[in-house]
């Protein structure tokens, strides 16, 4: 059995091994190793604690049981899930690490004894606020995961929910949370703990509902910000130094994500939080849609001007993931190479559905990643580039939101599309994007709209080179 | 006067906020979704509380409605331990550089 002080020891060396995880994040490079390092850490934080325990009876057999069990399916998943579902995945085990954190809690509420947090109905006071705080927080990601993971997935429309009074009942059961904590920790009733969790659960379902698909980003990155503080809530009710670490990590780093997220879009988080943007844009512009003509090109108009520039810049968006059309693009890209034509990719930051969304897609299509380039990198390039190739991306290249302080995407960065030469737009339809508005670069003298699926025109692109 | 220990704790807690936030400043755009998916395998070291919680029970009664629970998340997490962890590496490992120019 280990003792309680070297136990400590191992626990902050594999805490540190998880912030050299994160480190190796730096480059590509690096990365790799740095995933090694956080397996690492996770296998000395679980070999410590069954050491500390010391009790290696049936139960020791029964958990090996349960771990292989998420353990297969884990690696399962892993193996199987196509990377166009990263956004879907990510949500996914978010909500896991919500409802562990929460399991974890009722554990240590059903049996304090286990944990040296008191006795049943006679808990520290402190470990009963930090155990409430980890619970409430954990069923939050909980069921704001799993909102999220239906309406990535498409089981759920992606349409902001919005009701009558929405703000203030959501309002009113955050209050009412603050309220339990502090009548459980005064009366340690295990019914308020019950109701306490089932009314977290309630407002993690209430808070996700009224934000609108192209928004994910942001609840992706926010949700990964909750199972941060739950999981340090939880943290600090063990005792665990690697917990707190990792906690306060995964914390600030899903909180950084949703502020780089939201400041892709020239929007103040809240905003995004209380959600329903898109869905009263879309009916003021429609009453101002006037018949603009466009011009209308195929495949053969589109491999012409490609193959007469010597350099071009592709602009991918959610469409590109949902046609599936990343292979299809780097082809495409392969021939237009092979005719000496410089080629580079603009990644807008808030393109796709989760941050770096686009970049793992175009990896997995082999395309090397230095030839994908920030927002801020490339957007000078656009003037000197001769043709913009926009594949599922609409709202992003969108000059509006330079041009018109009326306009709802008013300030967002956007990607200098319309100073190339010339435009190539694959777009299904004329439609409009996730904002609800109109797109001017459709109507500009050098774009030519290739209506069509992404991946069908892509591929007939590369037979006319 | 002692020190709480809880004051210790606090102390580790803040200053890993600062680390992560330094830290993830200086994670490139590129790899924001493998930082999603890493992080996801990283929080789930909760294992070791439901670990803690599955061993708790005396061996007349390895079950008891504590363990179960402790049980449960052992599964949950450990999905998201190898989960999170394999599904990074397999997209770390597309990530690559330009072929250098034959």
């Amino acid at each position: 059995m280990l003792s309680a002080n070297l136990s400590a020891i191992f626990y902050l060396i594999s805490g540190v091994l998880f912030i050299l995880a994160l480190r190796g994040l730096s480059s590509p490079e690096t990365s790799r190793q740095g995933n090694f390092f956080g397996i690492l850490g996770m296998i000395i934080a679980i070999t410590v604690t069954f050491l500390s325990i010391g009790n290696f009876s049936t139960g020791f057999a029964i958990v090996l049981i349960f771990l292989l069990i998420g353990g297969l399916i884990g690696a399962f998943i892993a193996y199987k899930i196509p990377m166009t579902a990263m956004p879907e995945l990510v949500a996914g085990f978010h909500s896991l690490v919500g409802l562990a954190a929460v399991f974890v809690a009722i554990a240590a509420f059903l049996n304090p004894e286990a944990f040296n947090l008191g006795s049943q109905g006679n808990i520290k006071l402190g470990s009963l606020i930090e155990m409430s705080i980890g619970a409430a927080v954990g069923a939050i990601t909980f069921s704001g995961s799993i909102i999220a993971f239906l309406k990535l997935q498409g089981i759920m429309s992606g349409s902001p929910i919005t009701f009558k009074g929405q703000h203030p009942l959501n309002a009113l059961i955050l209050i009412s949370i603050i309220v339990i904590i502090y009548l459980l920790c005064s009366t340690q009733s295990s019914n308020l703990f019950w109701i306490l969790l089932a009314i977290s659960f309630l407002i993690g379902f209430l808070l996700i509902i009224p934000i609108g698909g192209a928004d994910m980003p942001v609840v992706i990155s926010m949700l990964n910000s909750y199972s941060g503080w739950a999981a340090a809530g939880i943290g600090f009710t063990l005792e665990n130094t690697a917990l707190i670490i990792t906690g306060a990590l995964v914390g600030s780093s899903g909180a950084i994500l949703s502020y780089i997220m939201c400041k892709g879009m020239n929007r103040s988080f809240f905003n995004v939080i209380l959600g329903g943007f898109g869905a009263t844009e879309q009916s003021s512009s429609s009453q101002n849609k006037e018949q603009r003509p466009v011009k209308n090109g195929n495949a053969d108009d589109a491999a012409f001007l490609m193959k007469n520039a010597s350099s071009v810049i592709i602009v991918p968006g959610y469409g590109m993931a949902v046609a599936q059309a990343q292979h299809a693009l780097r082809e495409m890209v392969d021939t237009l190479k092979k005719n000496d034509i410089k080629v580079s990719y603009a990644i807008h930051p808030v393109a796709g559905r989760m941050p770096g969304h686009m970049n793992v897609l175009l990896a997995e299509a082999n395309v090397p990643y230095d030839e994908v380039f920030e927002l801020e990198e490339i957007n000078n390039d656009f003037a000197n580039a001769d043709v913009a190739f926009v594949i599922g991306a609409n709202d992003v290249t969108n000059p509006v939101a330079k041009t018109d302080p009326q306009s709802p995407i008013y300030g967002m960065p956007v990607l200098d599309v319309e100073k190339c030469k010339s435009v190539l737009f694959v777009k299904r339809s004329l439609s409009p994007g996730y904002a609800g508005i109109d797109n001017d670069l459709f109507y500009k003298e050098n774009t030519l709209m290739l209506f069509a699926d992404a991946k069908k025109m892509t591929e007939d692109i590369t037979k006319n080179l | 006067m002692e020190i709480d220990p809880f004051i210790f704790r606090l102390s580790i807690f803040i200053l890993s906020i600062f680390i992560g936030y330094y830290v993830v400043w200086s994670v490139t755009p590129s790899l924001h979704t493998p930082l999603m998916s890493v992080t996801n395998a990283i929080s789930s070291v909760i294992i070791v509380g439901a670990i803690i919680a599955g061993l708790a029970g005396n061996s007349e009664a390895i079950f008891n409605s504590s363990s179960i629970f402790g049980f449960l998340a052992i599964s949950l997490a450990a999905i998201n331990i190898f989960g999170g962890f394999l599904v990074t590496q397999r997209m770390l490992a597309m990530y690559k550089k330009k072929k250098k120019d034959k």
